[in-house]
């Protein structure tokens, strides 16, 4: 298959008061045209800011350390400006997480939609502009009477599904969606993710699909990426990462979730301290809270590395299970999970 | 984690009477006609002490707008808003101070709702200071013990960033913190958690459990979320275009839902197992329009069990169907 999108060894870290964010540490995946990645882990672990990288919108305060991030065979940060302006919208487009202010307040929402477009494609006339508008609203299910409206009169929700609605404007080859649906109920996110991964067959685009909400990632995404307090733990297809997970991390992460089916059992948190990512633990990042941690964990940084074809990980004391089986959940005296390996699972 | 509940009394914190509101809009563009959205239609509800009482709804059904209300950022244009038997409307000069403290909302929006030229030490300071509240060493020790809290640790890698320096999630604890740090006794939490990942969200449900039981903390809890809904709400109340179209207790509502439209949105909560495939909810398409919607049932146009007998019929009321549960649909 083709490769669209490839980051290499990405590092970035964002200068504050307090001393440098390590945000980013040492992220390398690649995404195949028409392909859909979920990246997910805890808040703050780094999500945005590697969209942010992809798209060159990085702030002022952050520095790329090292590494490379490679768009269509093209190194993005060897680009000039004006290239990179080209690329984004047309090429790559994302939804932001922000999505609620990144509307300009003082014109209609209808209107910068149809801007976008015709500054993107100037053969594309107004009316016509008007026309492919009209049909998106109705794609992420806002009536087109208030396309003419402003964005103080849409409730969040409205806000959220107009910028997806811009995204979709230019049929982009690759869209990152940065919490897409954190702002809408469940039925109007269920039929707006069915017309993006409808799209996203019949053009046979690209999506990033960031969100902390592991259902959602289950559903739409291809591949799936497990990041902890800026790297990546483990990355390979949605099935095995959800059925037999590698990492502990993962784990936790796939095990912890309250559901509306079944009787209502103890939900648990992962125990310990948030990592700080001023000044994150030496060796595996996630040592200080994992149940399989060892002496190795502390001391040296996991290796990144394909155990499988296309499943990654990073771990010193990978989650053995038996294939084809599950793991069993127990309760560890720390509160927190661990996995039943005993052969006979 | 179990979440304590409620103790059973029926000191009633919030009451919401027939409360309205409504926004002129231009109909069209090019005719410039003004037209009424009905944003908030003629609810009613009550919250008791202690109770945690969640909204949940279609996108645009009117959540927030029933939560500023509320909190007086905005007005209605008709019914009554009584806390703690107070109508909310009369509150002037010195009482408004105090119901500032008292009534706390958190926003939905982390990006837009948090001041920008402000630290993160400032904002969370800030309702102590205007409310006057301890020595500058208690509110310092105060903000820092709600970082902690709410998972921004240590507090020192946080206290003196603005902003936009933290993500999005990092963003909306910041707003929890805020509006818990003074004690209140109500508070509007819209969205709170929509960022957050499983972990943190369970500290920050364990945390306002914890508040609840401790000082009696009453929350209208505005979410999208039904698992979080049904693990922290004592009742869920069901919103449609600006109405409320089913509340009950929390178990009801998740595992025996009776509204049309209820059902469609349990039926579309999405799984954790990328080998299940979800069927398409049960609910006909279009999109719901809540300018000058026509007196029936607003749901009608998109039900999947509607007879004739609805189009010509009123608006269907609330009605007890058993227990406190109230549906409202003709069918029952
Ligand atoms: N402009 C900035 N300056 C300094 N630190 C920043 C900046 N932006 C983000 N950070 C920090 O970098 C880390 C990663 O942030 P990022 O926004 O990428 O997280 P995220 O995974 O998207 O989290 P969330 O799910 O909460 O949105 C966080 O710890 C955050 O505090
Ligand atoms: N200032 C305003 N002027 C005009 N219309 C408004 C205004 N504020 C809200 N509305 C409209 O009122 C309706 C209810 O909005 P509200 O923000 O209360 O919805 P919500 O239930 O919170 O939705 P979401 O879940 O998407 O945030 C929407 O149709 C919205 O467009
Ligand atoms: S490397 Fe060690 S600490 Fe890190 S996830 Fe694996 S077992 Fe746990
Ligand atoms: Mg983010
Ligand atoms: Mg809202």
């Amino acid at each position: 298959m083709d490769t669209l999108l490839r980051l290499e060894d990405l590092t970035m870290h964002y200068k504050t008061k307090a001393g440098w964010v390590q945000a980013i540490d040492g992220v390398s995946f690649s995404l195949d045209k028409g392909q859909s990645l979920g990246l997910v882990g805890e808040s703050g672990c780094g999500k945005t800011s590697i969209a942010m990288s992809i798209m060159r919108l990085l702030p002022y305060n952050a520095q790329l350390v090292k590494g490379r991030i490679l768009f269509g065979g093209r190194n993005l940060y060897a680009l000039s400006d004006e290239e990179v302006r080209q690329l984004r919208w047309k090429e790559v487009a994302m939804i932001f997480q922000a999505a609620m202010n990144s509307l300009n307040p003082v014109y209609s929402v209808g209107n910068q939609i149809i801007e976008a477009i015709v500054t993107h494609e100037p053969e594309t006339g107004e009316d016509e502009a008007r026309e492919r508008v009209e049909s998106l609203f109705e794609l992420v299910g806002i009536p087109k009477e208030r396309m003419d409206h402003y964005p103080h009169e849409y409730s969040g929700g409205m806000k959220q599904r107009a910028v997806i609605a811009m995204a979709l404007a230019c049929n982009p080859s690759l869209i990152i969606a940065d919490e897409p649906t954190t702002a809408l109920d469940v039925i109007v996110q269920d039929k707006i993710l069915r017309e993006i991964e409808d799209i996203r067959r019949k053009i046979n685009m690209s999506m990033i699909y960031i969100s902390h909400d592991v259902s959602v990632i289950a559903e739409v995404s291809d591949v799936v990426g497990v990041m902890y307090a800026g790297k990546l733990l483990e990355l390979g297809p949605a099935d095995d990462v959800f059925k037999r997970p590698k990492n502990p991390y993962t784990y936790s992460l796939m095990h912890a979730y309250p559901s509306i089916l079944g009787e209502k059992h103890d939900l648990v948190t992962i125990p310990g301290e948030p990592p700080n990512l001023l000044d994150p633990p030496t060796g595996c990042r996630f040592h200080p809270r994992c149940d399989w941690a060892t002496k190795e964990c502390g001391e040296t940084a996991p290796l990144w590395r394909e155990i499988t074809e296309g499943h990654y990980l990073a771990c010193h004391n990978p989650i053995r299970t038996k294939q084809g089986k599950s793991c069993k959940q127990q309760k560890t005296a720390k509160g927190g999970d661990v996995i039943d390996t005993s052969d006979g699972n | 984690m179990t979440l304590p509940t409620a103790t059973e009394s029926k000191d009633v914190i919030l009451e919401v009477c027939n409360l309205s509101k409504y926004y002129p809009v231009n109909q069209s563009f090019f005719s410039g006609k003004k037209a009424l959205l009905h944003a908030v239609d003629n609810v009613s509800f009550q919250v008791n002490r202690g109770e945690v009482l969640g909204l949940v709804g279609e996108s645009g059904c009117g959540k927030t707008t029933t939560g500023r209300l509320i909190v007086r950022l905005a007005t209605p244009t008709s019914g009554r808003i009584l806390i703690e038997n107070t109508d909310v409307a009369d509150i002037k000069g010195q009482g408004m101070m105090e119901f500032r403290q008292k009534v706390q909302m958190i926003f939905q929006d982390p990006y837009e709702s948090l001041d920008p030229r402000m630290t993160i030490f400032d904002i969370v300071a800030e309702p102590l200071n205007v409310n006057g509240i301890g020595t500058f060493e208690e509110r310092e020790a105060q903000v820092e013990e709600m970082l902690n809290l709410v998972g921004l640790a240590p507090p020192s890698a946080f206290l003196f960033r603005f902003p936009h320096e933290l993500s999005g999630g990092q963003r909306q604890r910041v707003a929890i913190a805020r509006a818990l740090v003074v004690r209140p006794s109500f508070v509007v939490a819209d969205e709170p958690t929509s960022m957050l990942d499983v972990s943190i969200r369970t500290g920050i449900m364990k945390l306002m459990a914890q508040l609840r039981e401790d000082l009696g903390i009453s929350y209208l809890y505005i979410t999208h979320d039904l698992a979080v809904a049904r693990y922290l709400c004592d009742r869920i109340a069901v919103m449609y275009l600006g109405q409320i179209v089913e509340l009950g207790d929390s178990e009801d509502i998740v595992k025996k839902p009776v509204h049309p439209y209820t059902k469609a949105l349990i039926s579309a909560v999405p799984v954790p197992d990328p080998a299940i495939e979800r069927p398409i909810p049960n609910i006909k398409g279009g999109v719901s329009k809540p300018i000058d919607p026509k007196p029936r049932c607003r749901f009608y146009d998109r039900c999947p069990e509607s007879e004739s007998s609805c189009a010509e019929a009123k608006n269907p009321e609330l009605r007890d169907i058993g227990g406190g549960h109230l549906v409202a649909c003709h069918l029952l």
